[in-house]
Protein backbone atom coordinates (compact mmCIF):
# COMPACT_ATOMS: atom_id res chain seq x y z
CA UNK A 1 0.00 0.00 0.00
CA UNK A 2 2.80 2.06 1.19
CA UNK A 3 4.87 1.68 -2.09
CA UNK A 4 1.33 2.68 -4.16
CA UNK A 5 1.07 5.74 -2.04
CA UNK A 6 4.96 6.75 -2.78
CA UNK A 7 4.30 5.71 -6.37
CA UNK A 8 1.23 8.36 -7.10
CA UNK A 9 3.48 11.40 -5.21
CA UNK A 10 6.69 10.56 -7.43
CA UNK A 11 4.33 10.51 -10.39
CA UNK A 12 3.88 14.40 -9.78
CA UNK A 13 0.18 14.21 -8.73
CA UNK A 14 -1.01 15.66 -5.46
CA UNK A 15 -3.97 14.27 -3.09
CA UNK A 16 -4.74 11.17 -5.70
CA UNK A 17 -6.57 8.59 -3.96
CA UNK A 18 -6.44 4.88 -3.98
CA UNK A 19 -9.73 5.23 -4.81
CA UNK A 20 -9.92 7.05 -7.32
CA UNK A 21 -6.92 5.01 -9.27
CA UNK A 22 -9.31 2.23 -8.59
CA UNK A 23 -11.98 3.42 -9.77
CA UNK A 24 -10.19 4.52 -13.27
CA UNK A 25 -8.75 1.11 -13.17
CA UNK A 26 -11.84 -0.72 -13.20
CA UNK A 27 -13.36 2.01 -16.19
CA UNK A 28 -10.80 0.65 -18.09
CA UNK A 29 -11.19 -2.79 -17.22
CA UNK A 30 -14.91 -2.40 -18.40
CA UNK A 31 -13.29 -1.44 -21.82
CA UNK A 32 -11.08 -4.13 -22.35
CA UNK A 33 -12.50 -7.18 -23.96
CA UNK A 34 -9.98 -9.39 -22.77
CA UNK A 35 -10.65 -9.24 -19.06
CA UNK A 36 -15.01 -8.22 -19.50
CA UNK A 37 -15.47 -11.60 -21.16
CA UNK A 38 -13.54 -13.31 -18.44
CA UNK A 39 -16.16 -12.26 -16.03
CA UNK A 40 -13.62 -12.16 -12.76
CA UNK A 41 -14.71 -9.00 -10.56
CA UNK A 42 -11.19 -9.23 -8.66
CA UNK A 43 -8.43 -8.21 -11.74
CA UNK A 44 -5.19 -6.70 -10.78
CA UNK A 45 -4.29 -3.42 -11.32
CA UNK A 46 -0.90 -4.81 -13.62
CA UNK A 47 -3.36 -7.07 -15.63
CA UNK A 48 -5.26 -4.37 -16.46
CA UNK A 49 -2.44 -2.35 -17.57
CA UNK A 50 -1.22 -4.91 -19.11
CA UNK A 51 -3.93 -5.99 -21.44
CA UNK A 52 -4.78 -2.72 -22.16
CA UNK A 53 -1.14 -2.04 -23.84
CA UNK A 54 -1.93 -5.23 -25.45
CA UNK A 55 -4.99 -4.20 -26.60
CA UNK A 56 -3.59 -0.81 -27.82
CA UNK A 57 -1.29 -2.76 -29.87
CA UNK A 58 -3.64 -4.95 -31.81
CA UNK A 59 -6.38 -2.44 -32.33
CA UNK A 60 -2.89 0.03 -34.42
CA UNK A 61 -2.46 -3.16 -36.01
CA UNK A 62 -5.73 -3.38 -37.19
CA UNK A 63 -5.41 -0.03 -37.87
CA UNK A 64 -2.34 -0.49 -39.62
CA UNK A 65 -3.88 -3.73 -41.97
CA UNK A 66 -6.75 -1.59 -42.70
CA UNK A 67 -4.99 1.31 -43.60
CA UNK A 68 -2.90 -1.28 -46.22
CA UNK A 69 -5.85 -2.97 -47.74
CA UNK A 70 -7.48 0.61 -48.51
CA UNK A 71 -3.81 1.60 -49.87
CA UNK A 72 -4.14 -1.29 -52.29
CA UNK A 73 -7.50 -0.46 -53.25
CA UNK A 74 -6.83 2.90 -54.13
CA UNK A 75 -3.58 1.90 -55.90
CA UNK A 76 -5.97 -0.56 -58.23
CA UNK A 77 -7.75 2.74 -59.55
CA UNK A 78 -4.92 2.71 -62.05
CA UNK A 79 -5.89 -0.80 -63.71
CA UNK A 80 -8.85 -0.91 -65.94
CA UNK A 81 -10.56 -3.72 -64.21
CA UNK A 82 -14.52 -2.87 -63.48
CA UNK A 83 -14.04 -2.64 -59.73
CA UNK A 84 -11.57 -0.16 -59.94
CA UNK A 85 -13.69 1.89 -62.28
CA UNK A 86 -16.19 1.86 -59.57
CA UNK A 87 -13.95 3.09 -57.09
CA UNK A 88 -12.83 5.66 -59.31
CA UNK A 89 -16.46 6.96 -59.69
CA UNK A 90 -17.07 7.10 -56.14
CA UNK A 91 -13.76 8.55 -54.68
CA UNK A 92 -12.85 10.73 -57.29
CA UNK B 1 -4.54 39.60 -11.32
CA UNK B 2 -7.23 37.43 -13.11
CA UNK B 3 -5.87 37.05 -16.89
CA UNK B 4 -8.84 38.20 -19.23
CA UNK B 5 -10.29 34.99 -21.25
CA UNK B 6 -9.23 36.12 -25.22
CA UNK B 7 -10.96 32.83 -26.59
CA UNK B 8 -14.53 33.06 -25.38
CA UNK B 9 -15.87 29.50 -27.26
CA UNK B 10 -15.19 27.08 -24.46
CA UNK B 11 -16.12 24.31 -27.12
CA UNK B 12 -12.81 25.09 -29.03
CA UNK B 13 -10.34 25.28 -25.77
CA UNK B 14 -12.16 24.38 -22.08
CA UNK B 15 -8.66 24.69 -21.05
CA UNK B 16 -8.37 28.29 -21.61
CA UNK B 17 -9.89 30.03 -18.82
CA UNK B 18 -8.42 26.82 -16.57
CA UNK B 19 -5.40 27.49 -14.46
CA UNK B 20 -4.81 24.18 -13.04
CA UNK B 21 -4.78 21.25 -16.02
CA UNK B 22 -4.06 18.00 -13.54
CA UNK B 23 -7.50 17.27 -11.86
CA UNK B 24 -10.00 15.25 -13.26
CA UNK B 25 -13.40 16.83 -13.98
CA UNK B 26 -11.98 20.04 -13.02
CA UNK B 27 -11.16 20.45 -16.75
CA UNK B 28 -14.49 20.13 -18.58
CA UNK B 29 -17.29 22.45 -16.90
CA UNK B 30 -19.97 21.58 -19.13
CA UNK B 31 -20.11 18.24 -17.60
CA UNK B 32 -20.33 14.83 -18.89
CA UNK B 33 -21.32 15.68 -22.37
CA UNK B 34 -17.50 16.95 -22.69
CA UNK B 35 -15.55 14.72 -20.35
CA UNK B 36 -13.02 12.10 -22.52
CA UNK B 37 -15.51 8.87 -20.82
CA UNK B 38 -15.27 7.45 -24.56
CA UNK B 39 -19.15 7.38 -24.90
CA UNK B 40 -18.80 10.17 -27.87
CA UNK B 41 -17.26 7.67 -30.21
CA UNK B 42 -19.65 4.75 -29.93
CA UNK B 43 -22.35 6.31 -31.40
CA UNK B 44 -23.41 5.46 -35.00
CA UNK B 45 -23.66 9.63 -35.98
CA UNK B 46 -20.21 9.83 -34.91
CA UNK B 47 -18.97 6.69 -36.98
CA UNK B 48 -20.88 8.18 -40.25
CA UNK B 49 -19.05 11.47 -39.49
CA UNK B 50 -15.73 9.74 -39.29
CA UNK B 51 -16.37 8.05 -42.38
CA UNK B 52 -17.75 10.24 -44.57
CA UNK B 53 -14.77 12.64 -43.35
CA UNK B 54 -12.34 9.67 -44.12
CA UNK B 55 -13.34 9.04 -47.78
CA UNK B 56 -13.40 12.63 -48.49
CA UNK B 57 -9.57 12.84 -47.13
CA UNK B 58 -8.63 9.93 -49.07
CA UNK B 59 -10.09 11.47 -52.18
CA UNK B 60 -7.35 13.83 -51.91
CA UNK B 61 -4.42 11.80 -51.20
CA UNK B 62 -1.56 12.89 -53.18
CA UNK B 63 0.01 10.56 -55.00
CA UNK B 64 2.36 7.92 -52.87
CA UNK B 65 6.08 7.53 -54.45
CA UNK B 66 5.84 3.59 -53.11
CA UNK B 67 3.56 1.36 -51.80
CA UNK B 68 5.15 1.94 -48.24
CA UNK B 69 4.15 5.66 -48.43
CA UNK B 70 0.66 5.34 -49.81
CA UNK B 71 0.23 2.67 -46.73
CA UNK B 72 1.26 5.42 -44.64
CA UNK B 73 -0.55 8.69 -46.21
CA UNK B 74 -3.66 5.95 -45.36
CA UNK B 75 -3.10 5.71 -42.45
CA UNK B 76 -1.87 9.68 -41.28
CA UNK B 77 -5.18 10.32 -42.83
CA UNK B 78 -7.01 8.13 -40.84
CA UNK B 79 -5.25 9.47 -37.80
CA UNK B 80 -5.63 12.69 -38.70
CA UNK B 81 -9.19 12.95 -39.60
CA UNK B 82 -9.97 11.05 -36.34
CA UNK B 83 -8.15 13.65 -34.35
CA UNK B 84 -9.95 16.25 -35.39
CA UNK B 85 -12.90 14.68 -34.52
CA UNK B 86 -12.02 15.09 -31.08
CA UNK B 87 -12.54 18.39 -31.55
CA UNK B 88 -9.13 19.24 -29.70
CA UNK B 89 -10.56 17.83 -26.17
CA UNK B 90 -8.20 15.28 -25.50
CA UNK B 91 -4.59 15.18 -25.37
CA UNK B 92 -3.76 12.38 -27.91
CA UNK B 93 -5.84 14.16 -30.38
CA UNK B 94 -4.31 17.43 -29.96
CA UNK B 95 -0.87 15.07 -30.06
CA UNK B 96 -1.55 13.66 -33.57
CA UNK B 97 -2.10 16.71 -35.27
CA UNK B 98 0.81 18.29 -33.43
CA UNK B 99 3.28 15.64 -34.39
CA UNK B 100 2.34 15.61 -37.79
CA UNK B 101 4.15 19.25 -38.03
CA UNK B 102 6.95 18.57 -36.11
CA UNK B 103 7.79 15.29 -38.18
CA UNK B 104 8.22 16.69 -41.39
CA UNK B 105 10.74 18.93 -39.33
CA UNK B 106 12.53 16.40 -37.91
CA UNK B 107 12.81 14.46 -41.33
CA UNK B 108 14.54 17.32 -42.64
CA UNK B 109 16.83 17.26 -39.16
CA UNK B 110 17.22 13.86 -39.96
CA UNK B 111 18.54 13.88 -42.79
CA UNK B 112 21.04 16.62 -42.89
CA UNK B 113 22.47 14.95 -39.23
CA UNK B 114 22.75 11.08 -40.91
CA UNK B 115 24.44 12.83 -44.08
CA UNK B 116 27.06 14.49 -41.60
CA UNK B 117 27.40 11.52 -39.05
CA UNK B 118 26.56 8.01 -40.15
CA UNK B 119 26.05 6.50 -36.77
CA UNK B 120 23.87 9.70 -35.64
CA UNK B 121 20.61 7.81 -35.65
CA UNK B 122 21.85 4.84 -33.47
CA UNK B 123 22.55 6.25 -30.29
CA UNK B 124 19.88 4.80 -27.46
CA UNK B 125 20.53 5.35 -23.60
CA UNK B 126 22.63 2.47 -22.37
CA UNK B 127 21.28 3.28 -18.86
CA UNK B 128 18.98 0.45 -17.18
CA UNK B 129 16.31 1.25 -14.60
CA UNK B 130 15.07 -1.34 -13.31
CA UNK B 131 11.45 0.53 -12.18
CA UNK B 132 8.84 -1.73 -10.23
CA UNK B 133 6.57 -3.84 -12.77
CA UNK B 134 3.31 -1.53 -12.17
CA UNK B 135 5.50 1.51 -12.90
CA UNK B 136 6.92 -0.43 -16.40
CA UNK B 137 3.52 -1.30 -17.64
CA UNK B 138 2.46 2.72 -16.95
CA UNK B 139 5.47 3.96 -18.93
CA UNK B 140 4.48 1.07 -21.57
CA UNK B 141 0.81 2.23 -21.78
CA UNK B 142 1.85 6.16 -21.82
CA UNK B 143 4.13 5.41 -24.74
CA UNK B 144 1.02 3.59 -26.85
CA UNK B 145 -1.41 6.66 -26.25
CA UNK B 146 0.32 9.63 -28.08
CA UNK B 147 1.37 12.34 -26.00
CA UNK B 148 0.64 11.19 -22.55
CA UNK B 149 4.01 10.25 -21.62
CA UNK B 150 4.31 12.61 -18.83
CA UNK B 151 1.01 12.89 -17.78
CA UNK B 152 -0.36 11.85 -14.03
CA UNK B 153 -1.61 8.33 -13.91
CA UNK B 154 -5.51 9.34 -13.17
CA UNK B 155 -5.12 12.01 -16.47
CA UNK B 156 -3.27 9.02 -18.57
CA UNK B 157 -6.08 6.24 -17.78
CA UNK B 158 -8.72 8.90 -18.28
CA UNK B 159 -7.09 9.63 -21.83
CA UNK B 160 -6.54 6.24 -22.87
CA UNK B 161 -10.41 5.15 -22.18
CA UNK B 162 -11.35 7.98 -24.68
CA UNK B 163 -8.65 6.52 -27.01
CA UNK B 164 -9.26 3.05 -27.14
CA UNK B 165 -12.93 4.11 -28.05
CA UNK B 166 -11.96 6.00 -30.87
CA UNK B 167 -9.40 3.27 -32.10
CA UNK B 168 -12.29 1.13 -32.25
CA UNK B 169 -14.82 3.51 -34.08
CA UNK B 170 -11.58 3.90 -36.03
CA UNK B 171 -11.55 0.42 -36.85
CA UNK B 172 -15.30 -0.10 -37.69
CA UNK B 173 -15.49 2.95 -39.74
CA UNK B 174 -12.14 1.47 -41.73
CA UNK B 175 -13.27 -1.65 -42.08
CA UNK B 176 -16.97 -0.52 -43.45
CA UNK B 177 -15.47 1.56 -46.02
CA UNK B 178 -12.84 -1.49 -46.97
CA UNK B 179 -15.46 -3.40 -47.21
CA UNK B 180 -17.78 -0.95 -49.54
CA UNK B 181 -14.64 -0.76 -51.91
CA UNK B 182 -13.95 -4.16 -51.89
CA UNK B 183 -17.75 -5.57 -52.19
CA UNK B 184 -18.36 -3.01 -54.88
CA UNK B 185 -19.25 -4.65 -57.79
CA UNK B 186 -22.03 -6.44 -55.62
CA UNK B 187 -22.96 -3.44 -54.02
CA UNK B 188 -23.24 -1.64 -57.40
CA UNK B 189 -25.47 -4.65 -58.92
CA UNK B 190 -27.73 -4.83 -55.88
CA UNK B 191 -27.99 -0.91 -56.55
CA UNK B 192 -26.40 -0.26 -53.34
CA UNK B 193 -26.05 3.40 -51.23
CA UNK B 194 -23.43 5.48 -53.22
CA UNK B 195 -20.33 7.57 -51.03
CA UNK B 196 -20.12 10.02 -53.90
CA UNK B 197 -24.02 11.43 -52.57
Amino acid sequence: MSSRRSRSRQSGASRISDDQIADLVSRLQQLIPEIRNRRSDKVSASKVLQETCNYIRSLHREVDDLSDRLSELLESTDSDSAQAAIIRSLLM
Amino acid sequence: MVEPSVISNPDTNPNASRKKRRKIGSDYPNGAAAEPCGNRWRTETEQQIYSSKLVDALRHLRRPDSADAAVRTVRDAADRVLAVSAKGRTRWSRAILARRLSLRLSQIRKKHKRAARPDAGLKKPAVQKKLPPLQRKVRALSRLVPGCQKLSLPNLLEETTDYIAALEMQVKAMAYITGILNGVPAAAAAGGGSLAD
